[in-house]
């Protein structure tokens, strides 16, 4: 079996060599665009939403994130665990936050009728605006106004989907607000009514960071009424390479976790992500099957007009005594060279120039900056695909061909 | 030794039967140089595509060497055609990709003599009928005499116990043709056992026997 390969191989490389370069060429392209068709389309529909993830990490959860649980109106006994947190070796800095609901009103002055009022449910978020700023870039998402700084007093940062400027779109129970960067508002939290400012406006994909009504702090604390300094999140970022579940589970061994639900960024997706991420990873499998099959098909295509066309030869060789073997692995291993070709110089077009351009500039989808998501390991994986498909689908009609009557095939009957 | 009985083929082709060989019995002994003349449509290819194992008649014995081809299966018989025979087509039937030591070395190899041993065999074969300046060449640079020659060169760089040639002359000049002629002669006084099918009476007279058909018969 062995000579067979050898001589199987000795044929496939006269063939190809001596082929025409402009018909090789063109295989060799189609096998490119299969395995770009194979590797990019899911790799999109997945980086749109592993970029979804990413910037929820990047710019709310971080990497291990400490809420309120369930039941409970705060992260008791935060003094304690903040202070777990500081021991963390992996701990590179954190950023407690401060939540409560209530509502804001604009143009209160304006629309003295209930039935006027510009008004709209909100979560209202204490932040240190430097450690936030520090942790999350939060700084970077205002397009209008400026950003909060630690001493300011009665002035918010608004998350955008409550400015009707930016989020036209009206929905039941919902009211975006006629408001600009400097316009007065009148926020009532706990009980507590205030004129303030808005500073600014803060516009995010990430839905918990347009969602948001922004203070500082030190005003917050003192108008919820938590003088115990107790937080309702803490979001902690840890240095390069360090593994958040292995914080995760340093911080419930310590105890953390009888006063905090303690999640990893991973944990603390939204849900829809978590499943819109498995129903995307599904239809990219979907159509990269269909592309293998139109790639099974083209290289069926190719090497049975190559068989049709050199069927006499075929003859020969099976007339002087060339094994059926032999023929029909020299077709497979043509069939390997055109994938393998294809394969490498889509790796190259995908490495080495589709992900760093679509990194440095991303698609710009509503809810994320899409990214293109191509892991060695998934690639791999589709490149063996690839080859695996190509050899069938090379070996078959070479089979079909090799099988024929060996004088007809000679005589060309 | 070569020994057919009551060989007959017959075409089929819907409901229309043709008998192309009615009842051949044959016999060359080794070492023989035959030709098999006849008229055009006479059965002579037919009858050496039988005997050559090319294809499967349709009813009688072929016996090569003392061993009976009835019942063997393609491959076998692929196997005995790498073994013990040689062919020359009329239109050289060389492989267009493989140059002219390739295509004269590809059945040594496939008779797993290592790769050295087959192309010092192949050249020395090409050598032997004077194309040693052109083994490098593709099919497509060699004149038809050429590569004629090559196709020769390949039939028998294995020595094969019997050479088959189908109307090797038919598509040269007079002059590749007498070339061709004189190469089987000379093969033939080595001792190779050749069949050649030729309509050309000049070079059918070459043979040592002539043997001619009619209507799928033998006649002389």
């Amino acid at each position: 079996m062995l000579d067979h390969i050898k001589i199987g191989f000795f044929l496939a490389n006269r063939q190809v060599r001596r082929a025409s370069k402009w018909t090789t060429g063109l295989i060799i392209f189609v096998m490119v665009l299969t395995f770009l068709n194979l590797t990019v389309v899911s790799g999109v529909l997945v980086g749109l939403i592993e970029s979804s993830i990413k910037a929820q990490r990047q710019y709310y959860t971080s990497d291990v994130l400490l809420s309120t649980p369930d039941k409970k109106e705060y992260i008791e006994n935060t003094s304690n665990i903040i202070e777990m947190i500081k021991s963390l070796p992996e701990m590179q800095m954190y950023s407690p936050r401060y939540s409560e609901s209530g509502t804001i009103e604009a143009n209160f002055k304006e629309n003295t009728k209930a039935t006027d009022k510009e008004m709209s449910g909100v979560v209202f978020t204490g932040i240190d605006p430097d450690v936030e700023n520090k942790l999350t870039g939060i700084s970077k998402f205002i397009i209008e106004g400026s950003y909060l700084n630690a001493d300011d007093f009665d002035q918010v940062l608004i998350g955008s989907l409550f400015v009707k400027k930016y989020s036209p779109v009206e929905a039941a129970g919902f009211t975006a607000l006629n408001v600009k960067a400097g316009d007065k508002i009148r926020i009532t939290v706990n009980g507590i009514s205030r004129e303030m400012t808005v500073k600014g406006i803060v516009k995010s994909k990430v839905n918990e960071v347009s969602t948001r009504v922004y203070l500082p702090e030190k005003q917050f604390r003192g108008l919820i009424g938590r003088d115990d300094y107790n937080v309702d999140d803490i979001a902690i970022k840890l240095k390069d390479g360090a593994d958040p579940l292995v914080v995760k589970e340093a911080l419930i061994r310590a105890g953390a976790g009888d006063y905090a639900k303690i999640q990893t960024y991973e944990d603390a997706q939204p849900k829809f992500l978590k499943d819109i991420k498995d129903t995307f990873a599904l239809l990219g499998n979907m159509i990269s099957s269909i592309g293998l099959v139109v790639a099974s098909i083209t290289i069926f295509i190719v090497i049975f007009i190559n068989a049709i066309t050199r069927r006499k030869f075929i003859g020969i060789m099976k007339g002087i005594g060339i094994h059926g073997n032999v023929i029909e692995i020299s077709y497979v291993f043509q069939s390997m060279f055109y994938a393998i070709c294809g394969s490498f110089i889509g790796l190259l077009i995908l490495y080495g120039f589709l992900i760093p351009f679509i990194d440095a500039h991303p698609i710009d989808f509503p809810f994320s900056d899409g990214i293109l998501v191509a892991t060695v390991s998934g690639t791999g994986i589709r490149i063996g695909l690839l080859i695996f498909a190509t050899l069938i689908a090379g070996y078959i009609p070479a089979r079909m061909i090799v099988r024929k009557n060996t004088l007809d095939a000679i005589l060309g009957r | 030794m070569i020994q057919t009985k009551n060989l007959v083929k017959t075409f089929i082709d819907g409901d229309k039967q043709t008998t192309v060989l009615k009842g051949i019995d044959f016999r060359a002994e080794s070492g023989e140089f035959i030709a098999i003349m006849g008229r055009s449509g006479a059965g002579k290819s037919t009858f050496m595509y039988q005997m050559s194992l090319l294809d499967q008649p349709t009813e009688g014995e072929i016996i090569l060497n003392n061993i009976s081809t009835k019942g063997m299966t393609e491959d076998e018989k692929g196997q005995f055609r790498l073994n013990e025979l040689g062919y020359v087509f009329q239109d050289y039937a060389l492989l267009p990709d493989l140059t002219a030591l390739e295509n004269v070395a590809l059945p040594l190899l496939m008779l797993k003599i290592p790769k050295q041993k087959a192309y010092e065999m192949a050249t020395a074969s090409l050598e032997r009928i004077g194309l040693e300046k052109k083994i490098n060449n593709l099919p497509s640079q060699l004149s038809g005499g050429e590569q004629q020659r090559v196709s020769i060169s390949r039939a028998v760089a294995h020595s094969p116990k019997i050479l088959f040639a189908d109307e090797p002359t038919a598509n040269l000049d007079h002059e590749s043709s007498n070339k061709v002629m004189e190469i089987f002669k000379e093969l033939h006084k080595q001792g190779q056992t050749i069949i050649m099918v030729t309509h050309e009476e000049e070079y059918g007279r070459m043979a040592e026997r002539i043997v001619r058909l009619d209507d799928g018969r033998i006649i002389s």
